[in-house]
C-alpha cells in the first residue's frame, strides 16, 4: 500500500502522519509540493502545519502548489485523499471539499483533546468504527470553526457527509463540546463520492496509549483496509 | 597569532564622528573605551565602536556574570557539550544526545509583548537545531505584576499569543513551564523560553570557524533595519519613555521562514558540505562572525556588499548590528558553496557567499572591497572586561525577612474560605488558559502534556523517555538568595522524580536588576553561590544558559530570578507516573516533613499582598534523599500517582491531585497531626515533600522504602470517590468542600480574570 504524504512549505505534522500511515503497514513517502506525479499511489494524504506560513488566509497559497493539480486528479479515481488539519483548509481551498474554516470563535489558538462521534461508518476512512462511538483525538488550530452557505450545508446533511461530530463524553453535541464554533458542530466531512475526507481533528496523534488516545488508529486502519492495491 | 594589531583605517564617509558622547551613547565606560584603545592602537571606526559595543555588551560579554558563572559546575560523564556553545549537550542514552539550553527575552517583550515573546522563541529554536539537533520541545518560563492592572494583562495575553503562535507554527510542541503573577515584576515581566533538541550522537556540529579560504555564507532571510541593537538593549534599565522609543529595537518574527530555516539547516548539516553554523542573534553578523573565529582560533573577513539585505542604503554599521531574525551563518567547505545555495534553494531560502575564514586572527570588515573595520578577533570577544563588584545586602530586605508573621500564622477565620481564595489565586490555579493556546501534541512524542509536574518527550525508537521543567520561585530568592536558589534546583529536581525521571543536567536563567547596584551584586553572587551547592549535591551540572540583567523599571528591579530549565532521563517510557489521583480506596502517603515555615508563601501574598519572612530551609542532603526514594519506588512499581508540594502548601498540592485535568476529578481524606498552626499546616511551603498515592497492599513497601532512604514518611489519607468531596483535618482545623466548588475555583480563575471583558486600563 503507497501512501504520499504531501510535504508544504510550512507542513509540520507530515512526519507524524507518515509515522501513522507506516504503524499500520502503509509504504509512506514523503513527496515535496513542487514534485509531480501521485498515479502510483494508493492514497495520498495532506499534513497539518502552517503551509506558507497560513499568511493570508489558511491554505490559500497551498492550493496553488504543482502538486494540487495532481491531488485533484488522483482524487477524481475514486481513491482515498486525507487531509488533517491545514490538509483539511488546503482541501477547502483547493475545492475538494465544500464550505470554508475560519478563526476559532473564541479567537484563540485551542490546543486539548477532544470527543467527537463518528456518524458515518460506511466510509473508506470509518469501516473500523461503530456507529456513534465516541474517540477521544487532539486538536490544535486557530482556524477550524466550519461553515458552508445554507444550501451546501443542507446538502452535506443530506447526503450524511459529515462523517464526525464535536460531542461531549456521552455522546451529545452541545456548545460547551464545540471548541471552534463550528456549524452543527462539524468536525469532518466527505465529498459526495467519499473518497475525499477532511476533518480539523489529529487522529494520527491518537495511535499510542503512551501519548493518551489510540482512538485515531481504526480511521487509518480503515483507510489501508479500503485501499486498493495499484 | 599573538596579539594582531590593527591596520589603519580612514573614517568612513558620512560616519558620525567619535565623542566622549557618541561611545557613552554605546553603553561602553570611560575605562572600556581605553581598552578599546589599547586594543586598537588607535581610535576605533564607527562601526569598529559599534561592533565592540555590541560584543561587550552585557547580553553578549557577560561582564558583570562572568566570574561568577565560572564557580559553576560543569563537568559530569554524561556531558557532551559544556558551556559556550550554541546549546549545552548531554547523552541521554541509546546513541541519543539532547541538546538544551534555556534563554531570555524579557526586555523586548515588555516593549512589544507578541513580537518579543516570539522572537524569544525563534532564538531558542535556533540555539538548538545549529547543534544538529531537531528541536522536539519548548518550555516557557514566565513572571509578570499582578493581573487586576490592565496593562499587565495586555503584556501576559501578549506573551502567551508571542510564544504560541511561533512554536505553533514552526511546529514544535510545548511541554510545560511555568508563571508567577507579583507586582515585583509589574514593570518588567520575565520571558524565558527553553527549548529542547535530540540527534544521534554522531549529527553534533560546533560553532566553529575553521579552514584558512573557506567561504563565509549568510543563509536564510535578508538582513534588514531591526532590532539594531537589541543587545545593548537589553543590557540596560527600562524607562517610562522605553515603550514608545525602544520599539525599533525590537525585532520582528517569522515562524514560517523559521520552520524553513530548520529542516534546511538540519539538511545542511546532515549533506557534509559545511564545518560550521550559528544562529545570528543578539549582535547579528557581528557575534556570530566573531564568535565562530574565536572558537576557530581564526580571522574572518566579511564584504558587507555581499551580505542580501531588504533595502538599499544600509550602512556596515547597521548591516553588522542588526538583529533581523531566521539568519544563519555558514562556514561551507571550500568548492562546495553550490550545494549549500541547491538546500537552501529547495526550501525557498537565501544562501550568499559573504567572506572568508583567514588566518591573521582579525575580524575584518570590507565595503566594496575597501577596508572599514580591522579589529583582533580574540580580544573582540574574550577581552570583556568582566567586573566583580561589592555585594552588599540591602536593608529593606533583611527588615522583610526578619518580620514577625506570628499574627498571620496564628490568624482565626474560616481555614476553607482561605483555601479556596488560594486555588483561585493565579499562581496556585490552573495554567490550562495558557497551555491550551499551545501545540502540546504535535511531533507525536508528549507522554506528559503540561499541567503536570514535568513535560515528558519520549525518544522514539526506544524505551526512553526525557522530562523537563523550568523552575524559580523568585520571592524566595529575594528574601534570602541563596536559600532561594538552591529551593529552585531542588523544586525542578523534585518535579523530574514526580513524572518518573533521573535529574540529570541543567541550563538557567540568570535574571536581575542592575548589577552596578551593591544589592543586586549580593542577589546575583548569593544566588549563584546557592545554585552551585544545589547543583555539586544532586549532580546536575551547568551546560549553559543566558543572563538578563537590568530588569528594572524606573530604578525598581524585579526580584532576583534564577529560573532553572532541569532535564532528566527516563528509562523505561511504561514507568511514567503522573500526579492525579487515580484510583478511590488508594492510600496517600506524604514524604518529608512540614518544618512550620511561612515565610515568602502563596497564602501571605493571596491574603495581605506580603512577601515577607523567612523562607523555607532547604536541606540538600534530605532533598537528596528524597528523590532517590521516589525513583526507588517508582523503579518497584508501587506508585500510582507523585507530586511536587510547592505553591499553595499540603491544601493546594492535594486538590491538584485529587482534580487532575478536570475530567475525572476524585475525593480527598486527609489527616495531619502535626505540632504546628493550622495554617502552617495547611498552607506553609517546606521544601522537600512529595505526596504519592499507593494501592493500599503496596504502602508499607512505600513506608519501608522510604525508611530506607531516611525519609519521613507518613500515610495520611485515603483517595475517595468525588461525592465524597474534598476533606483535610489538622491538628486544630480543617478544610472541606465540594468537588465541584475546588474544580470551579482552580480551573476558573485564569479565564474568569483573562475572558471577562477588560476595563479601559488595558
Amino acid at each position: 500500500m503507497k501512501v504520499a504524504v504531501i510535504t508544504f512549505p510550512g507542513s509540520n505534522c507530515d512526519y507524524d502522519l507518515f509515522k501513522a500511515a507506516q504503524q499500520v503497514g502503509g509504504d509512506a513517502k514523503f513527496i515535496w509540493h513542487r514534485e509531480r506525479g501521485l498515479e502510483n499511489y494508493d492514497a495520498v494524504l495532506l499534513p497539518g502545519g502552517f503551509s506558507y506560513g497560513d499568511y493570508l488566509r489558511a491554505g490559500a497559497i497551498a492550493r496553488m502548489s504543482p502538486i494540487m493539480e495532481d491531488v485533484i486528479a488522483f482524487a477524481k479515481t475514486g481513491r482515498p485523499v486525507l487531509g488533517i488539519c491545514n490538509g483539511f483548509q488546503i482541501l477547502c481551498e483547493s475545492g475538494l471539499l465544500p464550505g470554508a474554516l475560519m478563526h476559532n470563535i473564541s479567537l484563540k489558538f485551542e490546543s486539548k483533546d477532544v470527543m467527537l462521534r463518528v456518524d458515518r461508518t460506511d466510509t473508506m476512512f470509518t469501516k473500523d468504527y461503530k456507529t456513534g462511538q465516541v474517540l477521544r483525538i487532539p486538536i490544535a488550530h486557530g482556524e477550524g470553526n466550519y461553515g458552508a452557505d445554507n444550501e451546501t450545508l443542507k446538502a452535506l446533511e443530506d447526503q450524511g457527509r459529515v462523517v464526525f461530530r464535536y460531542v461531549d463524553r456521552d455522546g451529545e453535541l452541545s456548545d460547551e463540546a464545540n471548541p471552534n464554533g463550528s456549524w452543527n458542530n462539524i468536525a469532518g466531512i466527505t465529498n459526495a463520492t467519499g473518497n475525499v475526507l477532511g476533518m480539523m481533528p489529529h487522529p494520527e496523534r491518537a495511535m499510542e496509549k503512551l501519548l493518551g488516545s489510540t482512538d485515531g488508529l481504526a480511521l487509518f486502519t480503515s483507510m489501508v483496509g479500503s485501499m486498493q492495491p495499484s | 597569532m599573538t596579539n594582531p594589531t590593527a591596520m589603519q583605517v580612514p573614517p568612513r564617509e558620512g560616519d558620525p564622528e567619535i565623542t566622549p558622547e557618541t561611545v557613552a551613547d554605546h553603553g561602553l565606560t570611560p575605562e572600556e573605551y581605553e581598552k578599546v584603545l589599547k586594543i586598537m592602537g588607535r581610535d576605533p571606526t564607527f562601526t569598529e565602536l559599534g561592533v565592540f559595543s555590541a560584543m561587550w555588551s552585557e547580553h553578549c560579554g557577560y561582564k558583570n556574570s562572568k566570574r561568577l558563572l565560572r564557580l559553576l559546575p560543569t563537568q559530569a560523564p554524561w556531558v557532551i557539550q559544556g558551556p559556550g556553545e550554541n546549546a549545552g549537550v548531554i547523552d541521554v542514552g541509546d546513541g541519543y544526545a539532547l541538546a538544551f539550553k534555556i534563554e531570555s527575552h524579557n526586555h523586548p517583550s515588555a516593549v512589544e509583548p507578541y513580537q518579543g515573546a516570539a522572537t524569544g522563541v525563534g532564538g531558542i529554536l535556533r540555539d538548538i537545531f545549529t547543534m544538529g539537533a531537531r528541536p522536539v520541545a519548548v518550555l516557557d518560563s514566565l513572571r509578570f505584576g499582578d493581573l487586576d492592572n490592565g496593562r499587565v494583562r495586555y503584556l501576559f495575553s501578549g506573551v502567551v499569543n508571542g510564544v504560541g503562535d511561533y512554536g505553533n507554527c514552526v511546529g514544535i510542541p510545548n511541554v510545560g513551564g511555568e508563571v508567577q503573577f507579583d507586582r515585583g515584576y509589574e514593570g518588567n515581566p520575565i520571558v524565558n523560553a527553553m527549548c529542547l533538541g535530540l540527534m544521534r550522537h554522531e549529527e553534533l556540529i560546533t560553532a566553529a570557524a575553521t579552514g584558512n579560504g573557506a567561504p563565509l555564507m549568510a543563509v536564510g532571510a535578508r538582513t534588514g533595519r531591526d532590532g539594531i541593537h537589541g543587545a545593548t538593549f537589553a543590557s540596560e534599565e527600562l524607562s517610562e519613555d522605553s515603550d514608545e522609543s525602544s520599539r525599533p529595537q525590537v525585532q520582528v518574527g517569522d515562524p514560517f521562514t523559521e520552520k524553513l530555516l530548520l529542516e534546511a539547516s538540519l539538511e545542511l548539516i546532515a549533506s557534509g558540505a559545511i564545518s560550521g553554523i550559528q544562529d545570528m542573534g543578539a549582535a547579528g553578523i557581528t557575534s556570530s562572525a566573531s564568535e565562530m573565529a574565536g572558537r576557530g582560533g581564526s580571522g574572518v573577513e566579511l564584504e558587507m556588499t555581499a551580505v542580501p539585505v531588504r533595502e538599499e542604503g544600509m550602512t556596515p554599521y547597521e548591516i553588522l548590528l542588526s538583529e533581523s531574525q531566521e539568519r544563519m551563518l555558514v562556514v561551507a567547505h571550500p568548492g562546495r558553496e553550490d550545494e549549500v545555495r541547491e538546500i537552501l534553494e529547495k526550501w525557498e531560502l537565501e544562501a550568499a557567499v559573504i567572506g572568508q575564514v583567514t588566518d591573521d586572527g582579525k575580524f575584518r570588515i570590507l565595503e566594496d572591497g575597501n577596508v572599514v573595520g580591522d579589529i583582533p578577533a580574540l580580544p573582540l570577544t574574550d577581552g570583556c572586561p568582566t567586573y566583580e563588584r561589592e555585594g552588599i545586602e540591602s536593608g529593606e530586605v533583611i527588615a522583610l525577612r526578619e518580620m514577625d508573621l506570628t499574627e498571620h500564622m496564628t490568624a482565626e477565620g474560616d481555614l476553607t474560605k482561605d483555601f479556596l481564595l488560594l486555588l483561585r489565586s493565579p499562581n496556585v490555579a490552573s495554567k490550562r488558559w495558557i497551555y491550551e493556546q499551545y501545540d502540546t501534541t504535535v511531533r507525536t512524542g508528549t507522554a506528559v502534556r503540561p499541567g503536570g509536574d514535568s513535560g515528558v518527550i519520549r525518544i522514539r525508537g526506544t524505551s526512553r523517555a526525557i522530562a523537563a521543567t523550568t523552575d524559580c520561585n523568585g520571592r524566595l530568592v529575594y528574601l534570602e538568595p541563596r536559600t532561594g536558589a538552591m529551593a529552585a534546583v531542588a523544586e525542578a529536581a523534585r518535579n523530574l522524580v514526580c513524572v518518573g525521571a533521573l535529574p540529570t543536567a541543567i541550563t538557567n536563567n540568570l535574571n536581575f536588576g542592575n548589577p552596578l547596584k551593591t544589592h543586586i551584586y549580593y542577589q546575583l553572587r548569593e544566588a549563584v553561590l546557592g545554585m552551585r551547592e544545589a547543583c555539586s549535591a544532586f549532580e546536575t551540572p551547568v551546560t549553559g544558559g543566558n543572563v538578563s540583567l537590568f530588569n528594572e523599571t524606573d530604578g525598581k528591579a524585579i526580584y532576583p530570578t534564577p529560573v532553572i530549565g532541569m532535564v532528566g532521563v527516563i528509562d523505561d517510557v511504561s514507568k511514567i507516573i503522573r500526579h492525579a489521583f487515580n484510583t478511590p480506596g488508594d492510600d496517600i502517603v506524604l514524604l518529608g516533613t512540614n518544618s512550620g515555615e511561612l515565610g515568602g508563601s502563596e497564602y501571605l501574598y493571596a491574603t495581605s499582598k506580603l512577601v515577607a519572612g523567612h523562607p523555607p530551609s532547604v536541606d540538600l542532603e534530605a532533598e537528596r534523599l528524597l528523590q532517590q526514594a521516589v525513583l526507588k519506588m517508582n523503579h518497584e512499581e508501587v506508585l500510582n500517582s507523585a507530586h511536587d508540594c510547592s505553591e499553595g502548601g499540603l491544601a493546594a498540592t492535594l486538590a491538584e491531585c485529587a482534580l487532575g485535568n478536570g475530567e475525572t476529578p476524585l475525593g480527598v481524606t486527609v489527616e495531619v497531626d502535626e505540632d504546628l498552626a493550622p495554617i502552617v499546616s495547611l498552607f506553609g511551603e517546606s521544601h522537600g515533600r512529595i505526596i504519592v498515592s499507593t494501592s493500599p497492599e503496596n504502602t508499607e513497601r512505600v513506608l519501608a522504602l522510604a525508611a530506607l532512604y531516611d525519609v519521613p514518611a507518613k500515610r495520611i489519607g485515603t483517595v475517595t470517590e468525588m461525592a465524597s468531596g474534598f476533606s483535610i483535618k489538622v491538628r486544630s482545623g480543617s478544610v472541606q468542600a465540594s468537588m465541584t466548588d475546588l474544580a470551579e475555583a482552580y480551573f476558573g480563575s485564569l479565564p474568569n480574570i483573562m475572558d471577562a471583558p477588560t476595563d479601559s486600563e488595558a
